[in-house]
């Protein structure tokens, strides 16, 4: 059942021109997801995986839309040489909202591997990267949004599990 | 006939129409042969081709031709049943079918042995797949486009490259002309 957080985020996406959105789903990302499918302005494609999904995204900014796309961070693992070869390489502004799991509050141990390469691995390729873990550091949405057109790379906004519990 | 006599009989009708093409090989053919503000060449990224040009048909009504190959399309097989499932009609997906890798040295993949690209369209839920031989390849393009209908076409042609240069322009360059022309 989505949450008004989730709304506000949907919100914030359409706010900033966001008109084109593909996923993979994460449990944390359910709710934003519902909200996602219930937004005529967006056109949501699922992928069956990231790397797929960022290609929708290439092919759509290039259609004149604003391309977004959600997924876990476990997918970082899949889309290091996408980022580099394709949506840095030709520079195309991409937020990528990303549920960070294996944070604290994490029920799954195997995701903790991947959470302690995530931000290594954004480092590693200079990509942007904001941290959600209060409740109130959504309000830093819109700004990132804004920020990522701006500069036309991709940005990652990690939410943690700690942001989606206390969040309302 | 190889992928290069294939792309040649296939300029006429693709000419003026927007292009996106898959990374090595065939990008550097139809470089070498007709570059064109409507192509977007991809210069990395094995795979996304049938992806980045199903994307720029989702939201904007201009024909869209993805040129493709079979090693491409089974590494990213999956975006099959993305297309099927989110049909539009100004997309045609074709896969130049040489059963090999001809960018990397002509290894052979398994679209070339027993796997069928046009079956697993199908299966994925595409409903306008067809099958050709290179000499076809051209007309089954050319009805693709009248009819309007997506379309995946499946082009069986022989292993081979020629020798062009790599692609030395600016992917910026490339991307901003393509976008150009995509709004032209």
């Amino acid at each position: 059942m989505a949450k008004t957080i989730d709304r506000q985020i949907i919100s914030d996406l359409t706010g900033a021109g966001i008109d084109f959105v593909t996923s993979v789903p994460c449990k944390q990302l359910a709710g934003v997801i519902e909200v996602l499918n219930e937004t005529p302005q967006i056109l949501h494609v699922p992928s069956n995986k990231e790397d797929e999904g960022m290609g929708l995204c290439a092919g759509a900014y290039m259609g004149g839309s604003r391309p977004a796309i959600i997924m876990q961070n476990t997918a970082l693992g899949v889309v290091v040489n996408t980022l580099a070869t394709l949506i840095q390489f030709y520079q195309i502004p991409l937020p990528m909202l990303i549920s960070y799991r294996g944070e604290v509050g994490e029920p799954v141990a195997c995701q903790v591997e991947m959470a302690l390469h995530t931000k290594a691995i954004l480092n590693q390729l200079h990509i942007p990267t904001y941290h959600f873990h209060k409740a109130s550091d959504v309000e830093e949405l819109p700004g990132i949004l804004s920020y990522t057109q701006m500069c036309s790379k991709p940005v990652a906004i990690l939410t943690d599990a700690t942001f989606w519990r206390t969040a309302q | 006939m190889i992928r290069y006599e294939v792309l040649k009989t296939l300029l006429p009708v693709i000419s003026d129409e927007l292009v996106v093409c898959n990374i090595g090989s065939p990008s550097q053919e139809l470089h070498a042969l007709d570059d064109r503000a409507t192509n977007f060449y991809m210069l990395g990224t094995m795979g996304l081709a049938s992806s980045i040009g199903f994307g720029l048909a989702l939201v904007q009504d201009k024909p869209v031709i993805s040129i493709d190959g079979d090693g491409s399309v089974l590494t990213n097989l999956a975006t099959l049943s993305t297309i099927a499932n989110n049909p539009r009609d100004n997309f045609i997906l074709l896969i130049i079918d040489n059963g090999s890798y001809g960018s990397t040295g002509d290894q052979a993949t398994y679209a070339g042995k027993k796997t069928s690209l046009a079956a697993v369209a199908t299966a994925c839920g595409c409903e306008n797949v067809v099958e050709v031989s290179a000499e076809e390849t051209a007309q089954a393009v050319k009805e693709a486009l009248a009819a309007r209908r997506m379309t995946i076409i499946v082009s069986k042609c022989q292993s081979g490259n020629v020798q062009v240069p790599v692609i030395t322009k600016n992917p910026i360059v490339i991307r901003e002309r393509f976008m150009e022309a995509v709004r032209g």
